[in-house]
């Protein structure tokens, strides 16, 4: 579905990603782990066409990217819901949620995946009026993860949904995950919590300075050494 | 005495409605470019020229009635669409490729875009149109016909109220309106708020931020277009100079409602034309500046973001 091939990328002089490939298959959750300042977000970035990589290629179902620019890779089919959450702080939830239909016209459906949203996050539809900015960081999560899937994409780029939130809330995050992956979504996820990551990803990534050093199934790399050691912390 | 106090009410609200018109274009473009365009008062300068040759190409002078109101009504679309063509064309020729260079670049241009336009302003009131005095004084400032009648709306009162007063000020708060939604109940509104707060997300919203950037230009340069004839036909006068004070002080009024800030720019641009009015009747002409700024200066140290400024930039 997706193939990233080689790509290098720069922030300004500085080369971040040094060939970076992966594959995701419709259907899967894939995720890439790695430190801070790996380049995952990176990499999710030049996915999404925010950043444009100098060299490699990216195609997605056969359809090459790199031309494209930003908002015409989400008609694509892709969403990406980025680090930081980024809602629309000055917009209500409802207007966030709004917007992340606002490449589609068909009303119902725009209905019906509004209703399911409010159905997995019943905080969103409390506080629909409420600005997005005074939402606290674990409803600000939610919104933007409801947002992204207003778009309604067969591919869903999340770059940690659980940073800085609590164990409670990021397992709801998580369940939600699954839930949009057993309904259909392919899902590419960048974590630091590479534990929980890797427990509901059908395959992995690990990248370090910029390039890929393992990929396997969640579990085969959960049960590295090596991957243990550097990502799993006590393990 | 209530009388006066009624008249510079009326004077400042007309006035004021003038430089909010004005603002709005400054604080539009601000908004979603942290860019202040100051070319922006030249457009409307332009657009006063535009609409005064109009005038003289249909010889509104001498229409009447129902004819002269129907031609006013097109001189004000058009004039409004010269300002928006105008300032599209400014945008995509000059800032436009500077969009990633340091902020400074676009800013200099602009100043620089400011003295084109007014050399263009001159050359344009050189012309021997008969409404400009023959030519041959580029810079001097060209009579605008007086077209609406000038009886006294209530009467022998001593307060004067005159068709133009109600014209600018019913105008005025007609297109507010349209403008206000516009960007509260359409998608292009929703979408120009997105990217003014955060550009890079509204592009993952599927939105083409160029074509956002490109209708807040068009729509900042109409009302520049529009607030051009409105203030044509309230003073009388066109010349090259007039969109360098004026939007000076629509710019002021801009800063004073809270940057980037929609309903802030009306109320900035009334409070503006307010004090002015007020000002130049109490304190006299002369002062009118130190005044002004005086006020909006101390007005600025209290609340630093402006009257409807939020204070701090969210960053969640
Ligand atoms: N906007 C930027 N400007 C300069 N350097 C950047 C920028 N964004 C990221 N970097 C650098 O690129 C590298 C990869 O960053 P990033 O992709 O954010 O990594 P990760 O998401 O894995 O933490 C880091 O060294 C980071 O400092
Ligand atoms: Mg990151």
């Amino acid at each position: 579905m997706l193939i990233v091939d080689a790509i290098h990328a720069a922030h300004g002089a500085i080369e971040v990603l040094h060939g970076v490939s992966l594959k995701v298959q419709a259907g899967e959750i894939v995720t890439l782990i790695g430190a801070n300042g790996a380049g995952k977000t990176t990499t999710l970035t030049c996915i999404s066409g925010l950043h444009k990589p100098k060299s490699g290629k990216i195609a997605f179902e056969g359809k090459d990217l790199l031309p494209l620019p930003a908002h015409d890779i989400v008609h694509c089919g892709i969403a990406h819901c980025p680090e930081g959450r980024r809602v629309f702080p000055r917009q209500s939830v409802a207007e966030n949620l709004a917007l992340g239909a606002y490449i589609r016209n068909d009303k119902a459906g725009i209905r019906q995946d509004l209703d399911k949203i409010y159905s997995l996050f019943p905080v969103l539809l409390e506080r629909r009026a409420q600005l997005a900015g005074t939402l606290s960081g674990g409803e600000q999560q939610m919104l933007a993860v409801g947002r992204a899937m207003m778009i309604r994409p067969r591919l869903l780029l999340l770059d940690e949904p659980s940073l800085g939130l609590a164990p409670l809330i990021v397992k709801r995050i998580f369940d939600v995950i699954l839930e949009l992956n057993r309904q259909g979504t392919t899902i590419l996820l960048v974590e630091q919590n590479a534990r929980m990551a890797l427990k509901i990803a059908s395959r992995a990534y690990v990248l370090e300075t910029g390039s890929v050093i393992a990929e396997g199934t969640g579990a085969e790399l959960l049960a590295d050494p090596k991957v243990q050691a550097a990502y799993l912390g006590d393990a | 005495m209530l009388d006066t106090l009624a008249q510079q009410l009326l004077l400042g609200l007309t006035n004021g409605m003038v430089f909010a018109l004005i603002a709005l274009g400054y604080t539009m473009v601000y908004g979603i470019l942290e860019f202040i365009n100051f070319a922006h008062g030249d457009v409307f300068m332009l657009s006063g020229f535009f609409a005064l040759t109009l005038v003289s190409v249909l010889g509104l002078q001498d229409a009447q009635g129902f004819s002269l109101f129907a031609q006013l009504g097109l001189v004000l679309v058009l004039a409004s669409a010269f300002g928006a063509v105008v300032n599209l064309l400014i945008d995509r020729l000059v800032y436009k490729p500077l969009r990633k260079a340091p902020k400074l670049a676009p800013l200099v241009s602009a100043i620089g875009v400011s003295f084109v336009l007014q050399n263009i302003g001159l050359i344009w009131g050189a012309m021997p149109l008969d409404v400009f005095g023959g030519g041959g004084q580029p810079a001097a400032p060209k009579s605008f016909p007086a077209l609406l009648p000038t009886t006294n709306l209530l009467g022998n009162s001593a307060i004067t109220l005159q068709l133009k007063d109600v014209l600018v000020i019913g105008a005025s708060l007609a297109v507010m309106t349209v403008l206000y939604l516009l960007v509260t109940r359409t998608k292009l509104g929703m979408a120009m708020r997105a990217t003014a707060q955060d550009p890079q997300a509204a592009r993952l919203m599927g939105i083409d931020v160029d074509r956002v950037v490109a209708a807040t230009f068009l729509v900042g340069g109409g009302l520049a277009g529009f607030a051009a004839v409105v203030y044509a036909l309230y003073i009388n006068t066109v010349y090259y100079q007039m969109g360098y004070q004026n939007g000076l002080y629509a710019f002021t009024a801009a800063v004073v409602g809270g940057i980037g800030n929609i309903p802030g720019a009306v109320l900035g641009g009334l409070l503006l034309g307010l004090v002015r009015a007020f000002s130049d009747q109490f304190i006299g002409a002369q002062w009118q500046p130190a005044v002004l700024f005086g006020i909006l200066i101390v007005l600025l140290v209290f609340r630093p973001s402006g009257l409807l400024g939020s204070t701090a930039r969210e960053k969640v």
